[in-house]
């Protein structure tokens, strides 16, 4: 509160050289708050989605809210530039940037894309020198751009890197030997150089400050001494995930170390065990009372799973999705978990594991099952519709489903949202494409019919299966919450995207691939992107003349286009977002701007 | 027998389509001799007890049947096998189509039955496209006559299909991933870390059971209708159909009952799979498999490796039992007797 009153008169001057006699004891009506204080109630709002209400009220409220945002988040890098965001906002010391489409993901847009994260913070070096915390998604990131990260903010503490590609491990040690105050590194499913572990070395002898560390996804071993002296010495270190390298008696070591800890990512959990090393570790465990989150296990041997019983009664969250655990050894094992909220697990558990899911964890709510073996059409292995009904049975609170699967049914699908109709997020993959329900053959458009009728709060669908326009219809129909929605290889005509683009008044992300929506499709959506962050369509039926003429109605959308190689009229790929800043400066070649 | 016949492929050669979700095969077709040789060899065929696998060829079988009957036979043979509706037995081992439809669609039945009309025309660059996008439809049914027939040709070996997709299935030991599935870029929508984690580590299920088994066999008890005692053989030591099929013959073969000739040879037209057409050339029996499910199953339906990995015992079933098993095939076999 004292700081409100020790207002540098100068920034008042810059800022709001207009209402300048807006000082604390010039109130001009009852009902008008002095911008310090309007400044400090509207820092007591994190969200974003009210921070922009907020914005929107009135030039005064505009303003406060301006110079009182320290954490922005920017969910499409290219829809403003660093210029308008340093303009506008003064003071930030927290930034989040996502930067490609997410299907990028999945290997569908080719390199050198885009989504450099460099000409940010070049600017951010200029107008933020005090910026604490950069997590980035989906962006293109330097070694270089790390360095720099590294030596122009002194301040800075926290650095999220997820599924961004273009930097290696020396960029990491840039950031480990400069980075004095830096209390999170966590790098997650980058595509990175892995050149060697040694950037674990580079934090200084007396760094201490470290509370979250996750290398889980690095492949290159770092040294295991290195890793407990820095580990001993970070007494607030609060989330520690390893890789791989790290075996189960180097995992006994840390645990002694970090008793304290509240999320492990285990390394490699198959290594040879004296009964007394097993039996070390188990009581390690025991010792890790605030232990909620547990994840890594790779190549989880069932021999050892049991000194993980100890800790698992406080488990909230527990990924298995890289421990290829069968039906029994799962079963077993979650059965000590009754207290946990979201689970990952790999479809080697079968249904059987899922019918022990439901009887064991009441209190779920996030549930992902991701496949073993998704290029094997063998309907033998994985997870049917059975399993997920009887999470739906046991699990009352089911709200987020991600789930994989060789064989669905309209029926279950309907039965298991009677049961859990507070879905947010329904992501379901059947996953040989264009399969109709197989006991019935009919289409799956009564499943996803079901869902977006039931589930009311759905936020997040993405629908698979044999799909007709029906399912669209259903969609744009009742689907009123909807925000986010994936489609692939569905719907029979123009129509089925039409009934999306004209239904769902809170659409803002739309991706479609493969299916048969041309270009009546694409521009019955005109008047809506502008509202939508992005809509992304891919081996669809396009056409360069459909796009142009969408440039052309809406000159405050992009309109970005990839080239079918053989048909110079056909449309590969079509990215269209809304955008303050123009056609971005750094399209490379195969993209094009209309 | 100079006989100049053309060959005719329906799969598309190189171009591995782009396109998302058609189930194309990968089948590499042979060269001409290739071809040739093996249609010649074909037809010399001797009908003892014939494990009906698919591209097997016992290398000593004498040359079997005489005159007409052998040259309608071969025309037969021959235009069974160039219409090739039916999958190759190269084309499941290099990975065609996921979906194992049991010998003859619809489609390929009736054409064959009309004997004729089903060459598609061969490219000029000796490749004709495939028909349609149905797995069947577009089998190569040379690349399995060629495979094992004459000279010990053994089997391409499985080849991964070309694609960046790490083989998951490959690492595992099984066949290349089905062709339909791998060729779609970025589906089913995982992200490449685990994609790749699963590939360096493949999921255990599969190493368990080899590591049960102690050594990496895999003996399957093999039984023969109205032997009197059962044999043992671990598959493991073969590398193909064709090789197994031999083993067992000699195994049982002072079992087989009765010789195959009197059946003729010349109704066979419809029958382009190697197994049924070394059953229909008399002989009484098929060799059938249970799966881990515990289903019976013709033997030759899936690539080498799959049989591999599913095959819990083996049955040298009579063909008269094998009726569930091939429904059609059977039929013809039992109208022409």
């Amino acid at each position: 509160m004292n700081q409100l009153w020790k207002m540098d008169p100068n920034i008042k001057k810059t800022k709001n050289s207009a209402d300048s006699a807006n000082y604390p004891e010039a109130i001009q009506s009852p009902s008008q708050f002095p911008d310090e204080v309007l400044e400090k109630v509207l820092s007591m709002l994190h969200s974003h989605k009210d921070r922009s209400s907020v914005s929107l009220v009135c030039k005064d409220w505009y303003n406060a809210e301006r110079w009182s945002r320290t954490k922005i988040f920017i969910g499409n890098c290219y829809s403003v530039s660093p210029e308008i965001v340093a303009r506008r906002f003064p003071r930030i010391k927290s930034v989040t940037l996502k930067g490609k489409p997410r299907f990028s993901d999945f290997n569908l847009v080719p390199q050198n894309w885009g989504a450099n994260i460099h000409d940010w913070l070049v600017m951010f070096a200029k107008v933020y020198p005090l910026l604490e915390e950069l997590r980035l998604k989906r962006m293109t990131v330097s070694d270089e751009s790390l360095e720099f990260l590294a030596m122009s903010f002194p301040g800075f503490k926290a650095l999220s890197l997820l599924s961004c590609d273009g930097f290696s491990t020396d960029g990491l040690k840039s950031i480990a030997t400069h980075c004095k105050k830096l209390t999170e590194l966590d790098i997650q499913e980058n595509g990175i150089d892995d050149v060697s572990g040694s950037w674990l070395s580079a934090f200084p002898d007396n760094f201490t400050s470290l509370e979250i560390l996750n290398f889980a996804s690095l492949n290159s071993e770092v040294s295991f001494d290195a890793l407990e002296r820095l580990v001993s010495r970070c007494k607030s270190l609060k989330v520690l995930k390893v890789n791989k390298g790290i075996g189960l008696d180097q995992l006994q070591r840390l645990l002694v170390r970090a008793p304290q800890l509240m999320e492990l990512g285990t390394g490699s959990f198959q290594q040879e065990l004296m009964f007394r090393h097993c039996m070390e570790l188990e009581n390690a465990f025991r010792n890790c009372k605030n232990l909620q989150i547990l994840a890594g296990l790779w190549d989880a041997s069932y021999v050892y799973l049991h000194v993980l019983y100890p800790a698992c009664s406080s488990l909230t969250f527990l990924n298995l999705s890289y421990a290829t655990l069968r039906s029994d050894e799962f079963t077993k094992l979650i059965a000590h978990c009754p207290n946990l909220r979201c689970l990952w697990v790999l479809d080697t558990v079968e249904d059987k594991g899922l019918e022990a899911v439901g009887s064991c964890c009441p209190l779920l709510e996030e549930i992902r099952v991701f496949p073993a073996h998704p290029f094997d059409q063998d309907i033998n292995h994985g997870v049917t519709e059975s399993g997920f009904l009887a999470v739906s049975h046991g699990c009352r609170k089911l709200h987020y489903v991600l789930y994989f699967c060789q064989q669905m049914t309209n029926a279950a699908v309907a039965t298991i949202v009677q049961n859990c109709p507070d879905f947010t997020h329904f992501r379901l993959c059947i996953m040989n494409p264009g399969q109709p329900d197989y006991l019935t053959d009919e289409p799956m458009d009564e499943a996803f019919g079901a869902v977006v009728k039931t589930c009311t709060k759905l936020q997040r669908l993405a629908v698979s299966g044999l799909l007709t326009d029906l399912t669209f219809e259903y969609i744009g129909k009742y689907a009123k919450n909807l925000e986010t929605l994936s489609v692939a290889f569905a719907g029979r005509s123009d129509w089925g995207m039409q009934c999306v683009l004209g239904g769902c008044p809170k659409l803002r992300k739309l991706e479609i691939r493969d299916c048969p929506f041309g270009n009546a499709a694409l521009l019955s959506g005109l008047k809506k992107y502008e509202s939508m962050r992005s809509l992304w369509m891919s081996a669809c039926n396009v056409t360069m003349n459909g796009c142009r003429l969408l440039a052309k109605e809406m000159p405050r959308l992009n309109v970005e286009v990839m080239k079918d190689e053989e048909d110079d009229s056909h449309v590969d790929k079509v990215y269209v977002y809304r955008s303050v800043a123009g056609p971005r400066r750094d399209a490379p070649p195969f993209v094009l701007t209309l | 027998m100079s006989m100049p016949f053309e060959e005719h492929d329906y799969i598309g050669l190189s171009e591995v389509p782009a396109m998302e979700n058609s189930e194309k095969n990968n089948g590499l077709p042979l060269g001409d001799n290739e071809k040739k040789n093996t249609a010649k060899v074909l037809n010399l065929k001797a009908t003892e007890l014939r494990l009906g696998l698919p591209g097997s060829e016992s290398p000593e079988r004498e040359t079997g049947h005489g005159g007409e009957d052998k040259n309608g036979y071969q025309l037969g043979v021959l235009k069974g096998f160039v219409s090739g509706a039916k999958r190759g037995f190269s084309d499941t081992i290099n990975g065609g189509s996921g979906k194992w439809v049991y010998s003859g669609s619809g489609g390929s039945e009736v054409n064959l039955a009309n004997g004729g009309g089903l060459f598609s025309p061969r490219g000029a660059n000796g490749a004709a496209k495939s028909i349609g996008a149905g797995g069947v439809d577009s089998a190569s049914q040379q690349t399995f006559v060629g495979s094992g027939v004459g000279k010990e040709t053994v089997p391409q070996s499985p080849k991964p299909v070309q694609e960046k997709k790490p083989q998951v299935s490959a690492a595992n030991g099984h066949a290349a991933a089905p062709a339909a599935k791998a060729q779609v870029v970025g589906w089913p929508p995982i992200r490449s870390f685990r994609k790749n984690s699963m590939a360096i580590n493949p999921p255990k299920t599969d190493e368990d059971a080899d590591a049960k088994l102690g050594t990496g066999c895999l003996y399957v008890k093999v039984s023969m209708d109205g032997a009197p005692y059962l044999r043992k053989v671990d598959i493991k030591i073969y590398s193909s159909y064709k090789d197994l099929s031999s083993a067992l013959e000699k195994m049982f073969s002072c079992f087989t009952i009765g010789q195959c000739g009197s059946h003729g040879v010349h109704i066979r037209d419809g029958m382009s799979e190697s197994r049924l057409m070394d059953l229909l050339h008399g002989s009484e029996y098929v060799l059938t498999y249970e799966d881990k499910d515990g289903d019976w199953m013709l033997v030759g339906d899936v690539p080498w490796e799959m049989f591999m990995d599913s095959c819990k015992r083996l049955r040298i079933m009579k063909s008269s039992d094998a009726i569930g098993l091939a429904p059609r095939a059977m039929e013809k076999c039992k109208n022409r007797n």
